[in-house]
């Protein structure tokens, strides 16, 4: 199979801590890779050295076959790596529909294109046409994190990488998460999911790989992951 | 009510009480001499607020720009005898040019070291203004610059002629900078406000636009600049003193920083005080110091952002009275099933 995207050897140092530690790993096309680890195993630092945000101090990131490393996330976003950031990070005073645009700046000269994505993104989140006027800021935490995912989408990205969309939502919310997180996989977008929530996303994910203290300790596809001793204990709980 | 208390009439209403204002004062020439003053620093504060208040940077350097804008009109006329609309032209682009190169130094840095470094910019404007005596006239100032050139019919003799001058002017500056607010290019500005982060992973270059802002920004202080030379006729190197700045983000920051009237409301209000506190001239900011303290604790986002949101206060009150109504109803419907 083809990878998309492809790490080889990244490490990345803030003076002389080491953040991440020789990460060397692959999302092939249309795949939904999950990647789990505890609060400040590395998950969000990876993502941003991913989109853009982190330089790197040494290491290598090919993406659908060109290197993206030292790229400015700007440009990042042009080739199909989109991030979704943990913490619903919205412009809570613009309207939902404002957000969404603002989701697909890149593509802003391409009006009939914009309509397109607009729509197809109601359709996976019904509520925020139902709302598409109203300030982002006044949404509930599970509408935050749709539009969000949906703002994200509006870049039409080959890549979408979501970090922890399923943090500070109730139970039946993170199990709508994660259904719709599957059917943006099955409509053609390749998922990079971070996540505590292992039972869930190990569901819905073809492969994942465990982040501890910066390094990737574990890797597989999900029903290995799923039957893992150790991630079942620190994870999933059982 | 609501429908005579409207936005657009409101707007309406203003802009004919500045276009009848000097019949009012035609003979004041003083007031109508300050309020066309008033207007001018109105216009720089407008670009101050499109990189202050709306994307989020402050430059300190503001001033400089102003100056820069000020000597570039007095120089070309009085030195070089050009025209002064050519030479309100070129004192623009000019400060654009200066803007421009300064800007890709500066917005290398960021937050407070970006509001540092254009001090430091600004200040080292005041001190090239202020010992290039053969261009500048050093401390002396430039003297003797000539009012705008007639156009046809219209002279610009008149403290009259001069304010409705200005008040175009000041119209086109509102007038930019609402299309550039209510615009993508707005959006993506508060965009960088909010997070220049989150910016860049939905794909915004922030540097260039960063620098677009800036130069923007700095246009509307050369065309003050420009402006406040052919009014005042003499400018010495303290316009583009550190006072001056402050004294433009005392005017931004009380009015409403990243509002649209907040300029107007802000400049006016302390214009009009300044002349009434005349008397105690040395002694102002002991009223002004607590006034601006009180609202950047209270109200960040100014008179302004106080009146929308005592507005948005009644507006919620009055959904939320006429939702109370269901939810009794409801919770009556509740207890007669319990019954």
């Amino acid at each position: 199979m083809n990878h998309l995207l492809k790490l080889s050897d990244v490490t990345i140092k803030f003076g002389g801590f080491e953040a991440l530690k020789n990460i060397n790993l692959e999302v092939h096309e249309g795949e939904l890779v999950v990647l789990l680890g505890a609060n400040g195993a590395g998950k969000s630092t990876l993502f941003k050295t991913i989109s853009g945000l982190n330089k790197m101090t040494s290491g290598d990131i090919q993406f659908n076959g060109n290197s993206i490393s030292g790229a400015a996330p700007d440009r990042i976003v042009k080739t199909g790596i989109v991030q979704c950031a943990e913490g619903k990070k919205l412009f809570s005073e613009m309207s939902v529909q404002e957000n969404l645009m603002m989701g697909g700046f890149v593509h802003r000269r391409k009006k009939a294109q914009l309509k397109q994505s607009l729509e197809e993104t109601y359709d996976l989140f019904p509520i925020l046409k139902e709302k598409k006027d109203d300030a982002a800021g006044s949404l509930s935490g599970g509408q935050q994190q749709m539009l969000a995912i949906g703002r994200a989408l509006m870049a039409k990205p080959k890549l979408i990488m979501l970090d922890e969309p399923s943090i500070g939502l109730a139970p039946l919310i993170v199990e709508q998460m994660f259904s719709v997180i599957q059917s943006i996989n099955r409509n053609g977008t390749t998922v990079l999911l971070a996540e505590q929530n292992a039972n869930a996303a190990l569901k819905i994910a073809n492969r994942g790989y465990v982040i501890e203290n910066g390094i990737l300790v574990l890797q597989g596809n999900s029903k290995e992951l799923f039957n893992n001793d150790e991630i079942r204990k620190a994870y999933i709980g059982a | 009510m609501s429908k005579v208390l409207n936005k657009r009439n409101g707007i309406i209403a203003v802009l004919i009480l500045s276009l009848l204002f000097p019949l009012a004062f035609s003979d004041n020439k003083y007031v109508l001499y300050i309020m066309t003053l008033a207007f001018i620093y109105i216009i720089a504060i407008y670009g101050m607020n499109i990189l202050a208040g709306y994307t989020g940077q402050l430059s300190l350097a503001h001033a400089g720009f102003f100056a820069i804008g000020a000597y570039s009109v007095g120089v070309l006329t009085t030195k070089a005898g050009l025209n002064f609309w050519l030479a309100l032209l070129l004192a623009v682009l000019i400060t654009m040019g200066i803007g421009f190169a300064l800007g890709i130094i500066a917005l290398r840095t960021k937050e407070h070291f970006f509001a540092i470094y254009t001090l430091i910019a600004g200040y080292l404007i005041y001190l090239l203004i202020y010992k290039w005596e053969g261009l500048t006239g050093g401390v002396r100032g430039l003297i003797g610059i000539p009012i705008p050139n007639a156009i046809g019919p219209i002279k610009f003799e008149s403290p009259i002629a001069m304010y409705y001058l200005v008040l175009l002017f000041l119209l086109l500056s509102i007038f930019v900078t609402v299309r550039i607010v209510y615009s993508l290019t707005g959006r993506t500005y508060n965009a960088i406000r909010n997070s220049e982060e989150l910016a860049q992973t939905l794909g915004i270059n922030t540097k260039i636009n960063k620098l677009v802002s800036f130069v923007i920004s700095v246009s509307f202080a050369g065309l003050a600049g420009g402006l406040y030379a052919s009014l005042v006729r003499f400018i010495g190197p303290e316009i583009a003193g550190t006072t001056m700045v402050f004294t433009f983000l005392m005017y931004l920051i009380v009015g409403g920083i990243g509002t649209l009237a907040g300029p107007i409301i802000g400049t006016l209000l302390f214009i009009w005080l300044e002349q009434y506190l005349q008397s105690f001239q040395e002694h102002k900011m002991l009223i002004f110091g607590p006034i601006l303290t009180l609202i950047v604790i209270f109200y960040p986002r100014g008179i302004v952002g106080a009146i929308q949101s005592l507005m948005g206060y009644f507006r919620t009150r009055k959904k939320e009275s006429s939702k109370s109504y269901k939810t009794n109803s409801e919770s009556t419907d509740m207890k007669s099933r319990e019954v």
